[in-house]
């Protein structure tokens, strides 16, 4: 078997400097996972090869086709960003997932849900939609993180010197709670935000292509948190009394960090991020119910392993990634292949994307650089 | 050397320590006074950590008094002790490796609000290792060992501590370096910083200390001046390391 593994072409560089033990020792796993891939290699190079083949001959998408697609995924990338910025940071901080922050950003939607009904009721949606919004998001922002902060201080604190295993488990107990208590308050249907005010869902023209307004305005709000979430962890204070907490409890207290504080506060802004993205998921899809939390919630944390959990830039980027791809994943990869109804296979890409970073790369794409230096 | 002040700036009175069923320090009775030098020595085991974690209020003893400055702090968490002057170079220095030099040195004055006296202070410090001053926006991980125990000091120093612990500061450093950090300890001493120094390089440490006291199991054994320790014949037996 040693000649067949050795001869064969290996992955990207990176996995095969790293890791050249695999090829040496001839372990059953390390074959399959070696086969395994240059299989994904071997569908994503013939399926996107077919589809360049296609565009040359005229028969593919057009061109104003694909780049909707890829602002659609970019829009939804940004949403997968902010959650995901919550698992990163509260991973960051304890080293655990907090499976119920999907459900943070599900009670965010829903709060901007309630908000913007009643906004739209008294006529203040329409009349003037800006400020409307900024209610919205302000209120979403407070529930979301609400139920963060009571999350940790209910759930989680008492659990911080228990294994590792068991907040895990008890996040997945928050999550079914969350999930059943909205359920309980706005019942099964789904509700829908009201429609965004003509002026603004109208598509325009922006860098020569013309967008919807909508997707205009998640992207800048999503960017504008993001801005201002990377001022607070790298510029102030508590942003760096936050990444010494991430990298050792013992000496930030030495510092005179207050530890639990900080924790605390984590939770809290990784919750104000999914509030944000709540918001932005009702005004983009407008459905908003108490399931709407699970697949984002799954995807964000996709996002996170994908840019490396824990690494708050690897976080954003990720999302962007995972939402780009499964926009553009089943027209670019699937179709050309022959695969039927392709558009509803978005959540397949998504995770197969997963697969394939942890297949090449499992530390995230970013993740690499930060375990890097913790051995320096 | 220096001259005491009647009043001890940190004290022990009658400390015991378990972990679980544990005994670790017994019956430990400690005085440091301002501006002193004192070192602890030991071997493995002995409670050495423990008593400077104790002082620190990272574990808690079971009966006696850790008295800071006048006060009884048994019950003050590690913040309270460090705004109240005393603070700590843990072992293998321990800096925040993928915050960069300056965020480091920043976190040492975490408690404080003086920007001037910070900006005061970090000038200080730069004056003392011109080099940390070359490597200000490098992540600290990124520097030598030397360079770490300089920002660990440096850190330590930014919170103005009146009495300066030291876990181990030769520990996992070149044989090179050793010596040019207990110069460095002595020039932190001289502007005025009493320190506790846990040390294993029981001959270095004496030859720079005011006091010294043996820790054996948890107890303390020897109590005396660093000159008398370093003439104590069952004292170089035992971990000078000579008879």
């Amino acid at each position: 078997m040693a000649a067949t593994t050795s001869a064969k072409p290996t992955g990207p560089t990176p996995v095969k400097n790293k890791k050249k033990s695999v090829f040496q020792t001839n372990n059953w796993v390390d074959i399959f996972l070696t086969v395994v891939r240059l299989v994904a290699i071997g569908i994503i190079g013939l399926g996107f090869t077919l589809f360049v083949i296609q565009q040359a001959t005229g028969e593919g998408l057009s061109s104003e086709a694909l780049r909707n697609l890829i602002v659609a995924g970019i829009a939804q990338g940004a949403m997968y960003g902010l959650i995901a910025l919550g698992y990163s940071m509260v991973y960051g901080v304890l080293g655990f997932i907090n499976f119920a922050h999907g459900e943070v950003f599900m009670s965010g939607a829903i709060a901007g849900w309630i908000v913007s009904d009643t906004l739209f009721k008294n006529g203040l949606w329409e009349s003037n939609f800006i400020v409307s919004l900024l209610i919205v998001l302000t209120v979403s922002v407070f529930v979301s993180t609400a139920a963060t902060i009571l999350m940790e201080r209910i759930a989680y604190r008492p659990l911080r010197e228990s294994p590792r295993l068991i907040p895990l488990i008890t996040s997945i107990g928050v999550s079914f709670f969350m999930q059943n208590a909205v359920l309980g308050l706005i019942g099964p249907s789904s509700k829908n935000f009201p429609a965004l005010p003509e002026w603004l869902s109208k598509k325009r023209g922006f860098l020569g292509i013309e967008l919807e307004g909508t997707k205009l305005l998640v992207l800048f709000v999503a960017f504008v948190s993001m801005a201002g979430l990377w001022f607070f962890v790298e510029r102030t204070k508590t942003g760096k009394a936050m990444r010494a907490v991430a990298e050792d409890k013992e000496i930030a207290a030495l510092m005179g960090i207050n530890v639990d504080r900080i924790i605390i506060t984590t939770f809290a802004v990784g919750g104000a991020m999914a509030g944000v993205a709540g918001v932005l998921w009702g005004l983009l899809f407008r459905g908003v119910s108490f399931l709407t939390g699970f697949l984002p919630g799954i995807k964000a944390f996709t996002a996170a392993v994908i840019g490396g959990v824990g690494n708050l830039g690897g976080s954003m980027a990720g999302g962007l990634i995972l939402g780009v791809a499964e926009s553009v994943g089943p027209l670019l990869i699937l179709e050309p292949l022959g695969i039927p109804g392709v558009s509803q296979l978005k959540d397949v890409v998504a995770f197969s994307v997963l697969v394939l970073v942890l297949l090449f790369k499992p530390s995230g794409l970013f993740g690499e650089r930060l375990s890097a230096e913790d051995r320096a | 050397m220096t001259v005491l002040d009647p009043k001890p700036l940190l004290e022990f009175r009658n400390i015991n320590t378990h972990y679980g069923a544990v005994h670790i320090l017994k019956d430990v009775d400690l005085a440091i006074y301002p501006g002193e030098l004192v070192c602890l020595l030991g071997g493995n085991a002995s409670g050495k950590s423990t008593t400077l974690k104790t002082l620190l209020g990272m574990v808690t003893p079971t009966t006696g008094e850790v008295v800071l400055d006048g006060e009884v702090v048994n019950d003050k968490p590690t913040s309270y002790r460090v705004e109240r002057g005393i603070t700590m170079v843990p072992e293998n220095r321990r800096l925040f490796k993928r915050l960069s030099v300056k965020e480091n040195l920043e976190l040492g004055a975490y408690l404080r609000n003086d920007k001037d006296g910070i900006a005061e202070d970090l000038e200080r410090i730069y004056g003392m290792f011109p080099r940390v001053k070359e490597r200000l926006s490098q992540r600290a991980g990124t520097l030598s060992g030397g360079e770490q125990q300089m920002v660990a000091m440096g850190r330590a120093l930014m919170s103005r501590p009146r009495v300066l612990l030291m876990d181990e500061p030769s520990m996992g450093l070149a044989p090179a370096l050793v010596e040019t950090n207990f110069e460095l300890i002595q020039q932190i001493h001289k502007e005025g910083v009493a320190i506790f120094m846990v040390e294993q390089n029981a001959n270095m440490a004496l030859s720079i200390a005011d006091r010294g006291w043996v820790l054996q199991t948890g107890k303390v054994v020897l109590d005396d001046t660093a000159d008398a320790l370093l003439q104590n014949q069952d004292l170089r037996a035992a971990y000078l390391g000579q008879a």
